[in-house]
């Protein structure tokens, strides 16, 4: 038996894609998003993503725990987005915390830099663990995140995809139901 | 499953995803042009399609939308347009500024002070800055791509030589981020400080030029200049006719054949709201 996707498809994707416009405009803004109801062990909030933003036009790459025959299956229903086994290759990346492929992701070229991956990386939880401190476009001054389950190698790779402006990747933290944007343009600290 | 043959604000749904996925690259990457499918849009004509494109793929249910030409909500383009989306999506409209959670523009931004969860919609004839210094799309592509943006300063600085200052009145290119050049579309350079560290969202739709570009809020968006010439927007040394400000942006009309000029609001909200004390109507 095949789960669903979003229950009124045409307004919960407008419903998703609004919170990550809101999320990717204001970078460290917590945003939830429309319940729908895939395969375990595919998060709510990576599903809503899927469900919003990706089709035959987007190939994705998923960590090894999302690649199961169950969330293959349903990718193939709901979105047809070819599937590749190279980050480099995906368009969009969906990774655990511990294994996300941070320097294999596509970051653009200099004349194309909207041609980068986005990377949707699960973490435990937005409202405890280790304090981040955001600044750039969309925030007024600066702002501090907490983020549980950020990998350590996190933040090493932020300021080497930094360096790469506008060329870089783009981040989505997950957790179960909601998401956070960390553009490239975020500056991100430990506080 | 709901019935798919249904079309929720004109678009089907594989063209709105294509257009917010150049939406979100372009707000990561502010005032970059970002490429995309333009389709046809009904009803556009002197109008262009970019903003209805964006507009239909961001627009809700629970969005309340102002339509704007030239800064007045009852031209029959900013009517027409009202009409179509409350018709493909049951939106409210308004001419409140400060009522609206989606505002399309031709060519203005509103003198009421956007807030937080506004978005501003532009519709961009052409979203190339350097398009009039050079017109092949490879080589300004690559001009960006390098940051190369000593022509523009050439061609600012010839306009001082020749006028004693910057006469570009319309579409007064500016920095974003410190990296971009970018068209602010045909707003006048008045409105450009607007833009500086907003707080709303502002998304650029060049429909025929199939370009989508994004200000996200708190950005810097810097006029060009030079040191011994600031920026200095131009604006009628007047007070509006009908409400007697002299902050707003004023439209120059002739009011008989003799040459009789007055001068009025163009933001016609912004004018009724002082003519009536900021009362409700
Ligand atoms: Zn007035």
């Amino acid at each position: 038996m095949l789960t669903s996707g979003f229950a009124d498809p045409i307004h919960d994707a407008q419903a998703a894609f609004r919170a990550l416009l809101e999320a990717m405009a204001r970078p460290g803004t917590i945003v939830s998003l429309p319940p729908c109801d895939p395969p375990p062990p595919l998060p709510q909030a990576a599903a809503a993503i899927l469900l919003t933003l990706c089709d035959r036009d987007t190939p994705l790459w998923l960590d090894g725990p999302f690649a199961t025959r169950a969330v293959g299956e349903w990718l193939r229903f709901h979105t047809a987005s070819p599937l590749v086994s190279n980050p480099a290759d995906a368009s969009f990346a969906f990774a655990c915390a511990d294994s996300a492929p941070f320097d294999a992701l596509a970051p653009g070229t200099d004349e194309a830099p909207e041609r980068s991956a986005t990377l949707v990386l699960l973490v435990e939880g937005f409202r405890s663990g280790r304090p981040l401190r955001l600044a750039g476009p969309g925030i007024e001054s600066e702002t501090v995140l907490s983020v549980d389950g950020v990998p350590n190698a996190f933040l090493g790779w932020r300021a080497r995809n930094l360096a790469l402006y506008p060329r870089g990747v783009d981040v989505l933290l997950i957790t179960r139901t909601e998401a956070i944007a960390l553009p490239r343009t975020t500056v991100v600290q430990e506080v | 499953m709901n019935n798919t043959s249904y079309t929720f604000a004109y678009l089907d749904e594989q063209t709105k995803r294509e257009i917010r996925r150049a939406l979100l690259k372009g707000l990561a990457i502010p005032g970059h042009q970002v490429p995309f499918a333009s389709r046809e849009m009904p009803l556009a004509r002197g109008w262009g399609t970019g903003g209805m494109q964006v507009t239909a793929a961001v627009i809700g249910r629970n969005d309340v939308l102002k339509v704007i030409d030239q800064g007045a909500d009852d031209t029959t383009n900013a009517v027409s347009i009202r009409q179509f989306f409350s018709r493909v999506a049951g939106v409210r409209t308004t001419t409140r500024t400060e009522e609206a959670t989606l505002i399309q523009t031709r060519h203005r931004i509103p003198e009421t002070p956007l807030r937080p969860g506004q978005i501003m919609v532009y519709q961009v004839p052409q979203p190339e800055p350097l398009w009039r210094l050079e017109p092949s799309r490879a080589e300004t592509r690559r001009l960006h791509a390098l940051a190369e943006y000593g022509l523009m300063h050439v061609k600012l600085y010839e306009d001082i030589a020749q006028h004693g200052r910057i006469t570009l009145a319309y579409d007064y290119p500016v920095l974003v981020h410190g990296r971009y050049v970018m068209a602010p579309s045909p707003i006048p350079a008045f409105d450009n400080p607007k833009l500086h560290r907003s707080p709303a969202i502002h998304l650029f739709g060049a429909g025929r030029e199939k370009r989508i570009y994004a200000v996200p809020p708190y950005t810097d968006v810097i006029s060009l200049a030079f040191e011994d010439h600031p920026f200095r927007p131009w604006k009628a040394e007047a007070a509006c006719a009908l409400c007697g400000s002299t902050e707003s942006y004023l439209d120059e009309i002739l009011i008989d054949d003799r040459g009789t000029r007055r001068y009025i609001c163009s933001d016609t909200d912004w004018c009724e709201r002082r003519r009536t004390g900021g009362k409700t109507a």
